[in-house]
């Protein structure tokens, strides 16, 4: 009895902790954890939790502990006498009152630095970059920089990026674990968050905030690139940009010499023609903005901007990667994709038609 | 007991008092008690269901076994079910039984009033579930967020249901809450002063308080998001200058106090269960009084801790981070306590005591987790992920659930006469230890790791696969346990009774009367000198009790039985209950001048009902 009583109580010291090893150490995996920070601020608040989770381990074992202890060594018998009628302590009552505060007032002082830290923009931050959330997907503009994109957040690493953030309809909360922490969005207001991506990659996100049917697929990707590559992202998204110049491009209507290239050119302004033509006709730009139609200066509209989606690498709120074929399928019908999407086709659109259009849409890099 | 005059007195044929119509018109405490239970566990088993659907469609990614809309009716109705009407009636059920045995009382203070509130509570769960048959159960969440929840993101009649469904079945927990504050106050045995109670009539004193300074405040905000919804009013849009915010600081004002109405039933409970299967009286009787009432008060303080992610700026982050860390002292010292009341005991290992020591070391992983979220910088990672929902499940289901189910084995012999037996017990008792725990702990690793609450699936990629599927054999376990019980209960029933009046060695009045007692309860009330009157007597017989025979009971005046409560309540339904039709039937309000009509009338006759 001794011994295996010894033994459970060696158990139960070491269970916690082996599970903290677990929790804390394996996070490698899974891409959205908020236990591998990867930006300044998640780093922050990473610090400040596994400080109260070795404060609760501490007491989970001595807590627990002597509860186990009191169940092992207190068993009794029905026919025992009557144990000592002990009705309290006032010394030990004043013991685990004190305690206890001394242990939160040593969690609440690196809490209330942190706090005053992180509830407002960062100083100096360098980029600038807006959240607006949307049933069910997310826009993110720069206004210095003249760029509005969707789904996909890119950010220079090593440089803090300052998130103002808000939505076009209901309560969705931004959240990018490996980077930041999440902050809800609220309608008519603005909320802030900053991060600064200390390595490079492509780290994902989600709505925290339920937000009606699709709350689920609510995805986005951030993309972490050198100083370099940001530039010349965004010098790219400034064509045709909403932003800049109302969205208008000069359509170049020179023809090259060489004849295959003459040919490739021909073609794609064949591809641009129908596709535009078909976008004009089946009320796409009810929705969606896209350069060379209408919309092309219009911003704060119900679906993504279109104008460069051939560069991003998903579609549908990170939900299907962007391949031909998942546009068709998506094209084909939207609402079996996912359930409830506020996408709609004024019809069921004919295979030409959705041939038409992924060849125009997946032009527009 | 005490040799009663009432023994000597004739014996007097009162017809037994059996068939549905007696039901109907019960307004003894303790048949509406065993209504209260019955019907909460058929709720709290429909809520369990809930889950289990939702735990299936989970326990793959990109599972298609529910749709998205389904999903999301399932977390919100089983939220909704599970507080409203499968913890807090399955409370009321130990309220109503045994509020009034152990304080000495005939009954509570307002018996038909008390009839009122299961039948409006019975006809509010009725209603909301009644959504699901047409195909419109609500699905905005049970905390049901402004704007989501307004007309133009929530046009069907879910949310209606949600909303005048809560409405209704608030009427019920104020008039019960008003009834049981009267009835403690009012109705305690001679020499039974305030700090002589039995801790589970302090711990349903300070939940009867908090359910009426709390339920106001979401009548209150389920008014305003009524008339945002059938009249034209902007309290929580933008557009009309109203605010979103507003909605979850009213909400939270109730909502954060809800806890603890949830969970001080069951610390009361606890209370009880382990002194007596340690043998020695609680532990620091004063402190746990103060300590219940300190957390009661702070929880009016901390609502804002559910909002940390909406950007309330660092000052008020920072007040309710302290308070929230505060209220952990108090808590603590429960804890504590609990374990001084365990140490040096004699500790009868009977199925209740496991259940209220599983209740002790899980509620302490809820409140450490708990600890967890009060720093709002930590939280804003944690906040809406499924660590939440390990949290708030340590604390509702490992803490609320297990100690209610300690009450249920610990009292089922008083109410029943029969006594459960052990070994199912303890065999429910591991199977729902463990598939607790399997289920409810890894959603821990789950949150911290990315997995975000209320989704009807998640993609592949995450890596959330492995403990998702742990997760959900562990819910069939624990699903099964509830089998074991009901199985116990079923078989139980069936056999002959043959629980003595004090099968545990009781410390408190009700184990001095027979089990089950009498429809008077006490034919004379004993002595009170101390919280421990049953073992101030068996101290001074200097060994076990006599069995308390049966008396007659001639003299004793019971309020008759009425039907009037029940018939009120229908109004208040009827009243209620047809907002639902504003926009769906022309003239409507017929129905709702009907139902006035029924609620005046049934008030009216109730009046002048001769109450004896």
């Amino acid at each position: 009895m001794e011994t295996s009583y010894g033994r459970l109580r060696r158990l139960a010291r070491l269970a916690p902790a082996v599970g903290l090893l677990l929790l804390l150490g394996c996070a490698e995996n899974y891409p959205q954890t908020t236990l591998n920070p990867r930006g300044d601020f998640a780093r922050m608040v990473d610090h400040l939790f596994r400080t109260t989770v070795w404060w609760a381990a501490v007491v989970f074992v001595l807590v627990e502990g002597a509860l186990v202890i009191a169940i092992f060594k207190f068993r009794g018998r029905q026919n025992d006498p009557e144990p000592r009628q002990t009705h309290g302590n006032t010394t030990l009552e004043i013991v685990w009152t004190i305690i206890p505060s001394l242990i939160l007032v040593a969690i609440a002082i690196p809490t209330v630095e942190t706090i005053f830290k992180t509830s407002d923009y960062a100083r100096g931050g360098v980029v600038e970059s807006g959240v607006v959330g949307h049933l069910w997907w997310w826009e993110f503009r720069y206004p210095k920089l003249g760029v509005v994109t969707a789904n996909e957040m890119h950010v220079p690493v090593g440089r803090t990026v300052n998130l103002r953030m808000t939505t076009g309809d209901v309560l969705h909360s931004f959240w990018v674990p490996q980077f930041a922490a999440k902050r809800d969005v609220f309608p008519g207001k603005h909320n802030p968050l900053w991060f600064k991506a200390e390595v490079t990659g492509t780290f994902p996100g989600q709505c925290a905030e339920f937000c009606g049917e699709q709350h689920a697929r609510m995805g986005f990707n951030v993309i972490s690139e050198t100083p370099e590559q940001f530039a010349a992202w965004a010098a790219g998204q400034r064509i045709g940009s909403p932003m800049v110049n109302g969205g208008r491009v000069e359509a170049d209507t020179t023809l090259p010499a060489d004849p295959a290239a003459r040919a490739a050119k021909l073609a794609a302004d064949s591809v641009e023609k129908a596709g535009q033509a078909l976008f004009l006709a089946g009320g796409c730009i009810g929705c969606h903005a896209m350069a060379g139609t209408p919309t092309a200066g219009v911003t704060l509209m119900k679906g993504p901007n279109l104008t460069h989606i051939a560069g991003r690498s998903t579609r549908v709120a990170g939900m299907l990667v962007n391949t031909p074929e998942n546009i068709r399928k998506w094209l084909s019908n939207p609402d079996s994709v996912k359930k409830g999407t506020l996408m709609v086709l004024p019809r069921r659109l004919t295979d030409p038609e959705i041939a038409t259009l992924v060849a125009y849409l997946r032009s527009h890099r | 007991m005490a040799a009663s005059v009432l023994d000597h007195a004739p014996a007097a044929h009162a017809p037994a008092k059996t068939g549905v119509w007696s039901w109907i018109t019960t307004v003894d405490h303790k048949r509406i008690g065993i209504l209260y239970g019955a019907t909460a566990f058929v709720f709290f088993l429909l809520g369990g269901l809930e889950a289990l659907i939702m735990r299936v469609q989970l326990m793959k990614p990109d599972n298609t076994l529910v749709s998205a809309e389904t999903f999301n009716s399932l977390f919100t109705m089983h939220g909704t079910t599970m507080i409203f009407l499968g913890v807090m009636p399955l409370s009321a059920m130990f309220f109503n039984y045994f509020i009034p045995l152990q304080i000495g009382a005939r009954d509570v203070a307002f018996p038909r009033l008390n009839a009122f509130s299961y039948w409006v509570f019975l006809l509010g769960g009725l209603f909301i579930n009644a959504s699901f048959l047409i195909n419109a159960a609500p699905n905005a969440g049970w905390f049901g967020y402004a704007n989501l929840t307004e007309n133009t993101y929530s046009p069907g009649l879910n949310t209606d249901f949600w909303v005048l469904g809560l409405q209704i079945l608030g009427i019920a927990s104020m008039a019960a809450a008003i009834n049981f504050f009267v009835t403690i106050v009012n109705l305690r045995a001679p020499g039974m002063k305030m700090l002589r109670m039995p801790m589970f009539v302090w711990m349903s004193f300070i939940t009867q308080t908090l359910l009426l300074l709390a339920f106001p405040v979401i009548t209150v905000a389920l008014v305003f998001l009524m008339m945002d919804r059938h009249f034209g009013t902007h309290f929580f849009i933008p557009a009309g200058g109203g605010d979103p915010v507003l909605w979850q600081h009213l909400f939270w004002i109730f909502g954060h106090p809800e806890v603890y109405i949830l969970i001080l039933p069951s610390f009361g409970i606890v209370s009880e269960v382990l002194p007596v299967f340690s043998r020695k009286p609680l532990f620091g009787y004063t402190a746990m009084v103060f300590s219940g009432a300190f957390i009661a008060f702070l929880g009016f303080g901390v609502w804002s801790h559910h909002m940390f992610s909406t950007g309330m700026g660092p000052f008020a982050d920072s007040f309710f981070a302290l308070s929230t860390m505060l209220i952990a002292v108090p808590t603590g010292v429960k804890i504590f306590n609990w374990l001084g009341t365990l140490w040096g005991g004699s500790l009868q290992l009977r199925t209740p005591l496991y259940f209220a020591i599983g209740m002790v070391a899980q509620f302490i992983v809820g409140g450490l987790s708990g600890v967890m979220h009060a720093v709002p910088p930590a939280d804003l990672q944690q906040t809406d992920t499924y660590f939440v929902v390990a949290h708030f499940h340590y604390v509702l289901f490992g803490g609320a659930i297990f100690g209610l189910t300690a009450g249920a084995y610990y009292w089922f012999p008083k109410m029943s006469g029969r006594m459960l037996n052990e070994t199912l017990g303890k065999l429910h008792f591991w199977m729902m230890f463990l598939g607790f725990n399997i289920t409810f702990f890894p959603m821990h690793f789950l949150g911290l790791n990315g997995m975000p609450r209320r989704v009807y699936t998640y993609p592949a990629g995450l890596n959330s696969e492995f403990w998702n599927r742990v997760e959900t054999y562990g819910a069939l376990l624990l699903g099964a346990s509830f089998l074991v019980f009901l199985w116990n209960l079923w078989a139980t029933l069936r056999k002959p009774a043959n629980a003595p009046a004090d099968p545990w060695r009781g410390a408190t009045l009700e184990w001095l009367i027979p089990s089950p007692p009498q429809e008077f309860n006490f034919g004379e009330v004993p002595p009170v000198n101390s919280s421990t009157p049953a073992w101030d007597l068996r101290r001074a017989r200097g060994g076990p009790l006599p069995e308390p025979g049966h008396v007659s009971g001639a003299g004793i005046h019971l309020p008759r039985p009425s039907y009037w409560p029940a018939v009120t309540a229908i109004g208040v339904l009827g009243v209620i209950g047809s907002i639902l039709l504003t926009h769906a039937v022309p003239h409507s309000y017929a129905i709702t001048l009907t139902g006035t009509a029924i609620l005046f009338y049934g008030v009216y006759r109730w009046a002048f009902e001769p109450a004896f």
